[in-house]
């Protein structure tokens, strides 16, 4: 675990080293619709790896099959090597529409992950209190989500992921339904997040400046059907102030690279 | 001391709670707004009364008069010992039922195709024509009448039970599965919370019906209980007596229906409370 921490140094090589999502020729057709063709990749622990791509490139369906919510055709999906097929608690998924119970609290929302699993309630709310304060929403606990805002309904659901503590995250795109401001706000956030959590994010998005502003990997899928097309590491440095990255000439650089590759794509 | 700051915070939480609203005012008084609609109704019942639109048209003053009455001389509660228990018992084996039912149809296929088209077939037909078949079968007595409060109030239970599950919220079935739910707490943690809502408009027409079921049957045929008493009263030309029965068993099946409701609001959906 701290070796793949420490394991900090910038590389340009595409070949991951210790990855802990493996994926295995996985082709997945939805009747006479192929969604997925022969999909193989790795994904490397610790890192956060986007899949960006245009609507329809099945990029939504493949975290799905990763996280075992989707069957697929074809092929094997492995995480820390072994072959999983279903939901585990190895992963953790955070939902587009934010999937929050109506009639459960924010912290009955958070904690839900291990009331499935039977932990006792105090046990389990104090381990969602911590989680709901990480994401910034503390005081918040006892609001029902339609008394709290898109981007806090996500944090919510990004909460309820961490406090399972599962080493992989999968994120559906996550802030597509929270508006411009907030998306800025959580996004720094994210990168403030993935300093401290050390755990591994696979991210899901169709904008080109949200991948470049928070992956360590983008892998992009082309569509019809959804192959991986390339595999791009922007070597952006994150640490300092996350405003100045959105004028680093290596962000711009990349953005504009990534447009240039899918521009064909759009309609 | 301790008592005098617990009020004040009180009545600052009740102020928070009434501005909330668009308009304020007289419409923030709902319990005062109640009262008001039922002494509007008892006074044109009253003006009513005192035309007199029919003869046999009594007064609320002489229907409230004879309500008391029956109460005394222990006639009204007496039939609604005898009423209570087919209803009772009628309308619990009917929820439970109706619920387990409409559930097991709304998440399995087969049992969909197998029962579905029966309760669509009985909520479609004018089940009050099966009450003398009923009884045919089976007497005169408490199976009949539990009967026939279940015939009428079963297929609305079951059918709207079963559409609340099938109209599920997907993502949140998924997001269970995801964290790890069993197929048992996908049930009963997502799809019973989330069906709630329509499952309860469904148990409110079910104990609606299930009046009207324990009614018919005592009008029909056994003649005991409330059925009894209004038939008895009407045949005696007592009029108060008889509107004082019918407006009773009215004014159980509401009260029946707000328990209910506030059930629903307390145990499955409290963030609908106050809203």
């Amino acid at each position: 675990m701290r070796a793949a921490v420490l394991r900090k140094e910038p590389s340009s090589m595409p070949a991951p080293i210790d990855p802990i999502v493996e994926v295995r020729g996985i082709s997945k057709s939805y009747g006479s619709t192929e969604a997925l063709r022969g999909i193989d990749l790795d994904f490397p622990r610790g890192k956060l790896t986007s899949l960006l791509g245009p609507s329809g490139c099945g990029k939504t369906t493949l975290l799905k099959i990763i996280a075992g919510l989707i069957k697929a055709n074809a092929g094997s999906i492995a995480v820390d090597g072994k072959v999983v097929t279903a939901p585990g608690p190895e992963r953790a998924f955070v939902f587009q529409d934010f999937a929050l119970m109506p009639w459960a609290t924010a912290l009955r929302n958070v904690a839900f992950g291990l009331e499935l699993r039977g932990k006792a309630r105090a046990e389990r709310e104090e381990i969602a209190r911590h989680y709901i304060a990480e994401v910034g929403l503390a005081g918040f606990e006892d609001k029902y989500p339609h008394q709290l805002s898109g981007g806090m309904r996500q944090r919510v659901g990004l909460a309820r992921a961490l406090s399972v503590d599962a080493d992989v995250l999968l994120l559906d795109e996550p802030f597509s339904a929270v508006d411009e401001q907030n998306r800025r706000k959580f996004q720094e956030d994210l990168i403030r997040l993935r300093s401290n959590q050390n755990k591994t994010f696979i991210f899901v998005t169709h904008s080109i400046e949200e991948a470049v502003y928070i992956s360590d990997r983008i892998v992009l899928l082309s569509p019809r059907p959804g192959r991986v097309s390339q595999i791009i590491e922007p070597e952006i440095d994150r640490s300092g102030d996350p405003d100045l990255i959105h004028r680093d000439k290596h962000y711009l650089d990349t953005v504009q690279e990534i447009w240039q590759g899918l521009k064909q794509y759009a309609e | 001391m301790a008592t005098g700051i617990r009020t004040e915070s009180e009545a600052v939480g009740l102020a928070t709670r009434s501005t909330r609203g668009e308009v304020g005012g007289w419409r923030d008084q709902p319990v005062l707004l109640r009262l008001v609609s039922i002494a509007l109704f008892a006074g044109i019942w009253e003006i009513a009364g005192r035309i007199p639109v029919s003869f046999a048209f009594p007064t609320f003053s002489a229907t409230f008069t004879a309500f008391i009455g029956l109460i005394a001389d222990g006639s009204l509660p007496l039939a609604y010992v005898s009423t209570l228990q087919p209803l009772l018992l009628g309308i619990v084996l009917s929820a439970f039922l109706g619920v387990g039912l409409g559930t097991l149809c709304g998440l399995w296929r087969t049992g969909e195709w197998l029962l579905i088209p029966v309760f669509i077939v009985l909520q479609a037909a004018p089940v009050a024509a099966f009450i003398p078949m009923v009884t045919f079968v089976y007497g005169i007595g408490m199976t009949a009448k539990t009967l026939a409060v279940m015939i009428l109030a079963l297929p609305v239970i079951v059918l709207n039970t079963y559409k609340a599950v099938r109209n599920v919220n997907e993502s949140l079935v998924v997001m269970c599965r995801s964290f790890l739910g069993t197929r048992w707490q996908v049930v009963t943690q997502i799809v019973l919370p989330d069906a709630s809502p329509v499952i309860f408009a469904g148990l409110r027409l079910g104990v609606a019906a299930g009046f009207v079921g324990v009614v018919l049957a005592e009008l029909l045929i056994t003649p005991t209980g409330i059925g009894d008493l209004i038939t008895f009263h009407r045949s005696r030309a007592d009029y108060a007596e008889m509107y004082a029965t019918i407006a009773s068993i009215i004014a159980l099946s509401t009260l029946t229906l707000i328990v209910l409701q506030w059930i629903e609001v307390r145990v499955f959906r409290p963030e609908t409370r106050g809203a």
